[in-house]
């Protein structure tokens, strides 16, 4: 490979808390070898090529610690490859994936098939999390030890959530033993039966059943009343309320736990379901316009750690029903950053934190040296024009599945070119 | 009342709930209904107003008046009616609604009555066939027609519904009728009061414009109308009351908790009646008090009204 040399970039790199005007340079096996404003024109050798990019950006590769692979089993809605295709197109260069396929992934020899698969059909880093029980089943717990030994960073049963609290205390207390990540999707299972809309004037209208804030929060105040006993590491997958934003400030300084969010709530709400579109009928459900605005808020205030794609491809077939029967999820995972950079633009967040939520802060919680330009590690990175215009159309996206939540939306920013491991693996046209 | 037999022409291609339509569409269909009473007691029933369209009843609940009040509405009108019997179809052999829709579709129905379980399935219909869609009840959202007939019913009997204060009372969570009838007579002046036991109670209903209340006799004081709903057992899943008797005590209507009604108050009730958990059983047959029937009597004329102006369009 030869050497890379990147100019006039705006470089953010929360981890190294670098946030300035400069260059990049990646050596000859895929490494970086100095980033930030002493990379300039004079110190680079005279005869070498150089990009200029004017000012774009340069972001660490993002990090999404939720997201959805239909390997094994469910190959037609997203397999390895198109995954990480889409990925790439979004600038996401590492994903968790979730453990509800078919079979499950719950012992050590599937995820021997898994990094296999992951290895030779992705360009991207995967990091495929095991379940916390046999078989999503809630009745006994996975091999955490030997399965970390296997190179599992997290464990969560995904769209399930530990309903029995005696069990989710042993789950603690193995993972405090074993050092292993746990992530819990909150939601009790019979506050939210046959929902799916946020429990509210929405649901009343179109005559859905609800899920309501209760059904989140009070698991997320179990969990954490539990983890003052069980200090295991702890990540809530995904918080949706001010309900439940208010749990968490309250524990905050009680426990040590992480909290995530999905781009989905953050960026709608449930008044964007309008006339049935199946498309946002996701899990937890959007809420209210109060309850985004308190996400956002506490994003500003430091209570949510990461922000997640919750990319759930889903086929036609699945989502052209009716809304009580279609299934939950949109497929998001190349449309994250961009729709993160709504934050931005319209002066909710800043710049730099949305980086950082997107980036270093999930790769601290997981433990894994990425999302980040520290020199000497792989240079994964992405090349995004943040207020470059440009419509989300169902035909144009990269996943398998279209089912996206922001149908026609009009985008400013977009990512212009993703590197991994200091190869350029996507190109915008 | 003359029959017109002209086209009507109405905002909408479908009639998929209230919330859809404007204060001119709803006096529209009201008038077009009352035309059709006179004709539906009169010896000769039919007329050809919809003579070579095709109606199809596509009913995936059991409804005996809704069904058959359609299929006579329609009949009446001169249309060919189909009602498709679902238990014999393919929908039993897996096919979902939308292949349903396009197969039906590719007979070239004019009309599709529906009625489904499942909230919002008369809006994912619509958006896949060329003719008009009429709602016949989709899960708890919408039952339009219902609402309409209710109305017209109201009108009938009290010349008005601006002003008039009335209360319904029981199963709201589970109601499609109490929600099309929320939104229709909010928007004809009249003051609502909903009653039901807080399980029984949609999430912020009161947001559509209604009073709220748990104990019956606040909610049915001074009222003009007293509606009364099914309890929908089958929709139940879980504990939502302790038993029937004490639901009676409660939220039953009763000759006492009628007396503090108006004087000259009326009883509604959709039907199908469970005598005796919502109603007293001599009050729903008391004729002076109860008009029941009627409702049923002035539903086929609303439905050949909506059939009429949908059907034409």
């Amino acid at each position: 490979m030869k050497k890379k040399f990147f100019l006039n970039a705006n470089i953010i790199d929360p981890y190294n808390a670098i946030d300035e005007i400069g260059g990049l340079i990646v050596n000859e096996e895929g490494k970086i070898e100095a980033t930030g404003k002493k990379v300039n024109k004079n110190n680079i050798p005279s005869r070498e090529k150089f990009v200029d990019l004017n000012g774009k950006h340069i972001f660490p590769g993002l990090v999404d610690m939720r997201v959805f692979v239909g390997e094994p089993g469910f190959e037609y809605k997203e397999n390895f490859k198109t995954l990480s295709n889409a990925a790439l197109s979004g600038g996401v260069t590492s994903v968790v994936t979730m453990p509800n396929t078919s079979p499950v992934i719950d012992n050590v020899s599937i995820v021997d098939f898994l990094k296999r698969r992951g290895r030779d059909k992705s360009k991207i880093n995967i990091y495929p999390s095991a379940s916390l029980t046999k078989n999503l089943e809630s009745t006994n717990m996975t091999e955490f030890g030997l399965l970390k030994k296997k190179g599992i960073i997290a464990f969560t049963d995904g769209i399930q959530t530990i309903q029995n609290t005696r069990l989710m205390s042993r789950i603690m207390r193995s993972a405090y033993d074993l050092d292993c990540l746990v992530m819990q999707h909150a939601e009790d299972f019979e506050l939210s039966k046959n929902g799916s809309v946020n429990d509210g004037i929405v649901a009343t209208r179109l005559g859905l059943q609800g899920i309501p804030d209760l059904a989140e929060r009070i698991i997320i105040e179990r969990d954490l009343t539990l983890l003052e006993d069980f200090n295991c590491r702890y990540h809530i997958s995904q918080i949706s309320s001010s309900k439940s934003v208010d749990v968490i400030k309250k524990k905050k300084d009680a426990v040590k736990f992480t909290t995530g969010v999905s781009i989905n709530n953050l960026s709608l709400n449930e008044n964007d379901i309008g006339d049935f579109r199946t498309f946002l009928k996701l899990s937890p459900p959007l809420r209210t316009e109060e309850d985004r605005k308190s996400l956002v808020e506490a994003i500003n205030k430091d209570l949510i750690d990461v922000i997640v794609s919750d990319h759930k491809p889903e086929d036609e077939e699945s989502k052209r029903l009716t809304f009580s029967q279609a299934a939950t999820g949109a497929s998001g995972i190349e449309t994250l950053l961009p729709l993160a950079l709504e934050q931005y633009h319209n002066n909710s967040i800043k710049l730099f934190k949305i980086i950082e939520l997107l980036t270093s802060n999930p790769a601290k919680i997981l433990k894994i040296n990425k999302g980040n330009l520290t020199i000497g590690n792989d240079a994964d990175f992405c090349v995004v024009d943040i207020n470059k215009p440009w419509i989300v159309k169902k035909e144009n996206l990269v996943s398998k599945s279209k089912n996206t939540s922001i149908e026609d939306k009009k985008m400013q920013g977009k990512v212009l070119s993703t590197f991994v491991k200091g190869e350029e693996l996507y190109k915008t046209n | 009342m003359a029959i017109n037999k002209k086209a009507i022409k109405i905002s909408k291609k479908h009639l998929l709930g209230i919330q859809d339509l404007s204060i001119s569409d709803i006096n529209l269909i009201l008038d077009e209904a009352k035309s059709f009473i006179t004709l539906n007691k009169s010896k000769n029933k039919k007329i050809d107003i919809l003579r070579g369209k095709t109606q199809i009843n596509l009913f995936f609940e059991p409804s005996t008046r809704t069904q058959s009040s359609f299929e006579l509405a329609g009949k009446r009108l001169g249309a060919d009616v189909m009602s498709m019997n679902i238990v014999n179809s393919a929908i039993k052999k897996g096919e979902t609604l939308i292949d349903t829709a396009m197969t039906l579709n590719a007979m070239h129905p004019d009309i599709i009555v529906i009625r489904h379980q499942d909230s919002g399935a008369c809006n994912l219909l619509s958006q896949k066939v060329n003719c008009a869609v009429l709602n016949a009840g989709d899960g708890r959202r919408e039952h339009p027609t219902q609402a309409l007939l209710d109305a017209l019913t109201i009108i009938d009997r009290k010349k008005k519904i601006s002003g008039l204060k009335i209360a319904i009372c029981g199963d709201i969570l589970h109601s499609r009728v109490a929600r099309s009838n929320i939104y229709l007579l909010n928007m004809l002046g009249a003051e609502l009061n909903i009653v039901a036991p807080s399980n029984l109670m949609p999430k912020d209903i009161e947001k559509l414009g209604i009073n709220k209340f748990t104990n019956m006799k606040d909610g049915v004081k001074d009222c003009d109308i007293v509606m009364m709903l099914r309890l929908q057992n089958e929709r139940m899943t879980s504990s939502f009351l302790s038993s029937n008797r004490e639901y009676y005590e409660y939220y039953g209507l009763t000759p006492d908790k009628l007396k503090l009604a108006k004087d000259d108050a009326l009883i509604m009730h959709p039907g199908p009646m469970n005598r005796g958990i919502e109603i007293d059983t001599k009050l729903a047959d008391d004729i002076n008090k109860s008009v029941i029937k009627e409702q049923v009597e002035l539903g086929v004329a609303v439905r050949m009204a909506c059939l009429k102006i949908f059907g034409q369009q």
